[in-house]
């Protein structure tokens, strides 16, 4: 286990990282480097491969090349669980919930998996007072105290957006890796899950992908363009919507869609 | 939508403590258990039967019903257990609980090793592994037929009494209070396993598979373990069977076994602790009628009634219950 995340180091690093499904390459080289306490967005059109280059990080893929190192530690050849044990998070673009639990349950399990204590079938889930209560001061925190008992299923959309991210933080993330968030939530809801998310400790480390620019300047420190599977550019904000290849290939010009 | 607003009355803590809490029924339930010992005397073999099918089909709710894994083969483990507890019966020993624990520890590591198996796969493949591996046992014990008797059955066991009072008698007295009785203690473990935070995690395995590493969980491990667990109850399940009638056939490991437990918990309502019971006393009830009224014929009306139950009651008979009484509150 790696020590406090201090400042200015890197959380999570990605060196040549590669991915091809037969002649179809997802990831082309891909170098990137999130320091601690980061907020980069990850942007570019549809099919860029920016949901892929999450899945490689978080080991859901495994690369044909490169390496992935989370806290200054090679993590490329473990699987997704023990990269989640080591302190890295994600949500899913599409709802990966649990719908027969409700938020409560869902998040008490990830609390025991975390807590390792989730093997313990000796035990009634109630006497685990502190982990039941961890659970719920996430989901309050996240707006989602009074919807607790409710089966996940039968939950509005957007409460199921931040159940997705509720479950990721109770793993205690260093670094969480957010697929589009807002996805397929109304635009004027979107913002609650934004606000969200820009109210998370500054000691951890984001990285969001997103469509709405709007959005993406409001809460990004830091932006990375991909496009077909490669890094186009990064940088600032400011240099990002001023960059004519950017907006020639995402921002306008070409449309897409 | 509830009726009451729960958040209201309870913390996060009572109410995961209610979910556990017994209720009026589940207490009437296993009262009941005790009627066949006054009022069906003559059925009490019967009875017998059905306790221990109970405790078979209780074995495979916890990997099905709870953990989402459908196996064809579970009668390999309930096999196992028969000719454990009846070899050594015979051969060893004739104290009961001394058999039964032989029966659970072989079903068990037999249960652990092919776990290893098990739970690399999903779906149709594992349906079709453990299939394989049923007909591998059965085939086994056929021809270590110096062992186990093979198809002319395993002969000659005799049992000691229980607790060394306790005669195993020709009306089955003492054979359905023994089966119920470990019947009833399997319950109590079992039902703490599902309100416990592995329980909860294997209902995390049912629900969705692909959260749980992303939640930090080793589902392959949490599966191991469970189909162990279960391995080792289906164990004790075919131990008293062998126990209870001293003898025992090669039937125990054959598919009809694995698919009709497969059918009673279909029928009773899987992941619901009580549909294994309930489908197994249908189940046995119904088979011991229709066969007197057609003994040629009466997989029929079993057949008839799965189709029914699966079309009219998806959840089985337990989830069309629970549909109702919420229904009904409702109003």
């Amino acid at each position: 286990m790696s020590a406090q995340p201090v400042k200015g180091t890197v959380a999570l690093s990605a060196r040549g990282v590669q991915k091809s499904f037969g002649s179809l390459v997802v990831a082309r080289d891909i170098n990137i480097d999130l320091p601690v306490g980061a907020r980069y967005a990850l942007i570019g059109p549809n099919g860029a491969g920016k949901t892929t280059l999450i899945n490689l990080m978080t080991g859901m893929l495994v690369p044909n090349a490169g390496q992935i190192t989370l806290g200054g530690e090679d993590v490329t050849a473990m699987k997704p669980q023990e990269r989640v044990r080591r302190g890295l998070a994600r949500t899913f673009q599409i709802n990966t919930l649990f719908a027969g639990l409700n938020p409560l349950e869902a998040v008490t399990l990830a609390v025991c998996e975390r807590r390792g204590i989730a093997g313990r079938f000796w035990q009634n889930i109630a006497a685990n007072k502190d982990a039941i209560e961890e659970a719920y001061e996430i989901l309050a925190k996240l707006k989602l105290g009074d919807a607790c008992y409710r089966t996940t299923r039968e939950l509005p959309y957007g409460r199921q957006r931040l159940l997705e991210i509720a479950l990721a933080l109770a793993t205690k993330p260093k670094v969480l890796l957010l697929d589009e968030p807002a996805a397929g939530v109304p635009h004027e809801e979107s913002g609650e899950i934004f606000e969200v998310v820009a109210g998370l400790s500054d000691e951890l480390t984001l990285l969001f992908i997103e469509h709405d620019m709007h959005v993406v300047f409001r809460f990004a420190t830091h932006i990375i363009v991909l496009v077909g599977g490669a890094i186009f550019t990064q940088g600032s904000p400011a240099e990002i919507s001023t960059d004519p290849g950017v907006r020639e290939v995402y921002l306008g010009t070409r449309k897409h869609g | 939508m509830t009726a009451s607003d729960p958040a209201a009355a309870m913390t996060p803590q009572t109410y995961m403590q209610s979910l556990s809490r017994w209720r009026v029924l589940e207490i009437a339930f296993w009262l009941a258990t005790l009627l066949p010992f006054w009022l069906f005397p003559t059925y009490l073999s019967l009875a017998s039967q059905i306790a221990i099918t109970a405790l078979f089909a209780l074995s495979l709710d916890l990997i099905l019903g709870y953990a989402g894994i459908v196996s064809l083969g579970h009668a390999a483990f309930f096999g196992l257990g028969a000719y454990s507890a009846g070899i050594f019966t015979k051969f060893v020993w004739g104290e009961p609980f001394s058999g039964l624990l032989v029966a659970a520890l072989v079903a068990g590591i037999v249960g652990f090793a092919s776990s290893f198996i098990i739970s690399r796969f999903r779906h149709l493949t594992l349906i079709m592994i453990t299939l394989g591996l049923g007909l591998l046992l059965h085939e086994a014990a056929n021809s270590m037929s110096w062992l186990t008797g093979g198809s002319d059955g395993l002969q000659g066991v005799s049992i000691k009494p229980v607790f060394g009072v306790f005669k195993f008698d020709l009306y089955g007295y003492t054979a359905y209070g023994y089966a119920l009785g470990i019947l009833f203690l399997c319950f109590l473990f079992t039902r703490r396993l599902i309100n416990s935070p592995f329980g909860l995690a294997l209902r995390g395995i049912r629900e969705n598979f692909t959260r749980m590493p992303a939640i930090g969980a080793d589902s392959r491990a949490h599966i191991r373990k469970v189909y162990t667990i279960s391995a080792i109850i289906a164990g004790i399940a075919g131990g008293i069977l062998a126990q209870t009638t001293e003898t025992v056939a090669l039937e125990v490991l054959s598919f009809e076994r694995s698919a009709d437990v497969l059918v009673m918990l279909v029928l009773g309502g899987a992941g619901r602790l009580y549909g294994g019971l309930i489908g197994a006393g249908v189940f046995m009830i119904a088979r011991d009628q229709f066969s007197g009224i057609a003994p040629q014929y009466w997989y029929f009306w079993i057949g008839v009634l799965l189709v029914v139950v699966v079309m009219l009651l998806p959840n089985g008979i337990l989830g069309g219950l629970s549909k109702l009484t919420a229904r009904w509150r409702r109003k």
